[in-house]
């Protein structure tokens, strides 16, 4: 495992200019997770970073070498793809060793066998090694793919939305299984993910992307409490943060235009002082319920305390418990 | 508008029993959820409603008709697919309003419901756009809206945001049970991810081997889970399952597991011993110190407001929901008590609830 640095790489794709200045360390041992919607460009960075595309400016380092001019195969990455492709004709086994008997490394058989049924056992897989890959299910057959990369030992992992393929009962597990593996070994991972709750549940730092640039970087905790922007706010968190106007509430900074409040930061009463609020609708997602409120006209969702026993029509008041303000631009400024 | 009655529903294919007795009423102005995992039967079960398929016994009434053997073209329904197949050469316009032109309404009347159904999905703003340009949430929605200017009297949905990203998703999960508000079309909707039968659905089919498991509110799903499958199936994280051997008595409060005692809403049943299984969702776990079930802390994934913490304990790894204020390490030694009131208690061989204050009635049908 090593460290690499990406150094103010831009790349444009004719008119669109898909990372823009984007710098980023990802250091020896960490998980970074890069955050944002389809086509902020998290996937060309780590396109950029395997050698799969060739920056128009910057460069990047891995181990301290530059290896900004060298094909994908001289820069010691291994890269797992959102489309798991294995091959249909060789067993687990076989799929998984593929890498380790590339010609050109020479393992002595024994030691790949070694290797495999280590990472096998890590994935759970080890009673699969004899099956031919297509008599396996879609979560086993991703395990395979991420197993077929854990087997080297390469200078960092790069994965594109690998989990994003299995249903959600089987993401889940995944996600515990690979941040515990990523520790276990003391792996080095860049990865990318619209799904927020695999970046705030895996990643040691996670990016937040947006048109190309690299808008914040933070522990999960950091950028879920301390956001840089209104963008960056609204990308964690569930239900999303209520961006509400300022002049709903008393008491808010002068240069604030929006407040940002999340469940954490209001203070539900049934009455009392506060900014009077309706209850619409009490939606029973199952792990949690959602309760929107109509604030002059303004919707609020917030998660609601079963044991307020709040009903539709209800009416309540509403306090702020140290919110987030923004200004004009959606930056966020101090309380 | 009209009510869907499904009275005891069967298609086979070949050797394959896809559909097993299948009944359900979706009341007028209702929106029911078919939900499951591939292979259930809810897309087979949609497509008799529809028409597309022939079943090998029951009936379907449409607004008290029988239409069990009707053509899909005389079943005034309206389908809307996952894969939406708009026509590239025409605009979205001339899309929406493709279905009415087919039946030769007039091009003020079409202009008319073209116009409304545009501002229901609210992109007026698109009409004369080409559709190739369009981004998948709006493709969606002029697919749904080739639906709505025909104003069926019913709108049958097959898994139609399977194809989009997790934050369109969520936009228009909110933005088809707004729409349902307004029109308030009758609507079967197919799908296998709960989260959108949660967040939509008044009624909740669970389907699982071609039988309906369960047809409840989503509330009801949720608490009162009818059987194993569907307490599993059900939930994100799924609902911890701890085994235990027990005989059980009508009235009693609480099981023995292991050297504990555990309190439990009331049984109103009474069993000889048989494996049972008790089930306790992620939010009902509490930490304390002088908590029954020990374990070990095996990972913690933080969410922002909350934080689900895995647990290594005698009866497998346990997931507990916590605020994420609270502080854990992986390896530190916990114990864990659970939420009497909530708690559900399952016979492992049927799978079914037994039943108690909390469950009564058991399984449907």
């Amino acid at each position: 495992m090593a460290e690499v640095e990406i150094r103010a790489v831009t790349k444009t794709f004719k008119t669109t200019r898909a990372v823009d200045d984007l710098s980023l360390t990802i250091r020896d041992g960490e998980f970074v997770a890069l955050l944002g919607p389809t086509g902020a460009g998290k996937t060309t960075t780590l396109r950029l970073t395997a050698g799969l595309e060739l920056p128009d400016h910057g460069s990047i380092h891995i181990g301290g070498r530059d290896v900004t001019r060298e094909a994908p195969a001289e820069r010691d990455v291994a890269f797992v793809f959102q489309q798991y492709s294995l091959y249909p004709h060789l067993t687990v086994f076989e799929n998984m060793a593929f890498a380790l008997r590339a010609p050109g490394r020479r393992l002595p058989e024994a030691v790949i066998r070694t290797k495999v049924e280590e990472v096998a056992r890590l994935l759970h897989i080890e009673t699969k090694l004899e099956n031919k890959a297509t008599q396996l299910s879609g979560g086993q057959m991703q395990r395979v793919a991420i197993g077929r990369a854990l087997v080297r030992s390469p200078s960092i992992y790069l994965m594109d939305e690998p989990l994003s393929s299995l249903d959600a009962k089987l993401r889940g597990e995944m996600r515990l299984e690979l941040k515990r593996i990523q520790t276990d070994l003391g792996a080095t991972i860049l990865y990318v993910t619209h799904d927020q709750t695999e970046a705030m549940t895996m990643a040691s730092r996670i990016g937040v992307i947006e048109a190309g640039r690299l808008i914040q970087i933070g522990t999960p905790r950091d950028i879920y409490e301390n956001p840089v922007n209104a963008y960056v706010a609204a990308r964690l968190g569930q239900p999303a943060i209520n961006l509400l106007p300022a002049d709903l509430f008393a008491g808010v900074p002068l240069m604030a235009r929006t407040i940002g409040a999340r469940t954490e930061h209001l203070t539900i009463a049934p009455g009392g002082a506060g900014v009077p609020a309706t209850v619409k609708r009490i939606e029973h997602l199952g792990d949690q319920s959602h309760l929107h409120l109509d604030v002059a006209g303004q919707p609020v969702v917030t998660l609601s305390d079963p044991e307020a026993r709040l009903g539709v029509g209800d009416t309540v008041t509403l306090n702020l418990n140290n919110p987030l303000f923004f200004d004009a631009d959606g930056t966020r400024i101090a309380a | 508008m009209a009510q869907i009655r499904v009275e005891a529903l069967d298609k086979s294919f070949g050797n394959f029993h896809a559909v097993k007795s299948a009944s359900f009423t979706v009341e007028d102005g209702q929106f029911l959820c078919l939900l499951g995992p591939s292979g259930c039967g809810k897309t087979t079960t949609l497509r008799m409603i529809a028409g597309l398929e022939l079943p090998t016994a029951g009936t379907i009434r449409l607004g008290g008709e029988d239409v069990t053997m009707r053509r899909a073209s005389a079943r005034d329904i309206a389908f809307v697919f996952q894969l939406f197949a708009l026509y590239p050469h025409m605009n979205v316009r001339q899309n929406i309003g493709f279905p009415l032109k087919c039946e030769g309404i007039s091009a003020a009347e079409r202009d008319r419901r073209v116009t409304e159904a545009a501002r229901a999905l609210r992109i007026s703003h698109l009409l004369d756009r080409s559709v190739s340009g369009l981004a998948g949430g709006d493709r969606q929605r002029v697919a749904l809206g080739r639906a709505i200017v025909r104003q069926p009297k019913c709108f049958l949905m097959d898994e139609p945001l399977g194809a989009l990203d997790t934050e369109m998703r969520e936009e228009m999960i909110e933005e088809l049970r707004a729409l349902h508000d307004r029109l308030g079309a009758t609507t079967v909707y197919v799908t296998h991810d709960q989260l959108e039968a949660m967040a939509m659905a008044d009624v909740i089919a669970v389907m699982n081997n071609g039988c309906v498991e369960q047809l409840a509110s989503p509330r009801d799903i949720y608490d009162r889970p009818a059987s194993l499958f569907v307490a599993d199936f059900i939930g994100s994280p799924p609902m911890n399952f701890l085994p235990f051997r027990s005989s059980l008595a009508a009235g009693v409060r609480a099981v023995r597991l292991g050297d504990s005692e555990v309190a439990i809403p009331a049984a109103r049943e009474a069993l000889a011993e048989s494996d049972l299984v008790l089930g306790v969702r992620p939010e009902h776990v509490r930490f304390s110190d002088r908590g029954m079930v020990r374990g070990e802390v095996y990972g913690v994934e933080y969410l922002g407001t909350t934080q689900i913490v895995t647990v290594t304990t005698a009866y497998g790894a346990l997931k507990a929901r916590s605020p994420a204020s609270m502080p854990f390490r992986t390896g530190e030694n916990v114990g864990l008590d659970f939420r009497a009131d909530t708690l559900s208690i399952f016979d492992q061989h049927s799978g079914r609830a037994i039943r108690t204050t909390l469950h009564e009635g058991g399984l449907h049908g």
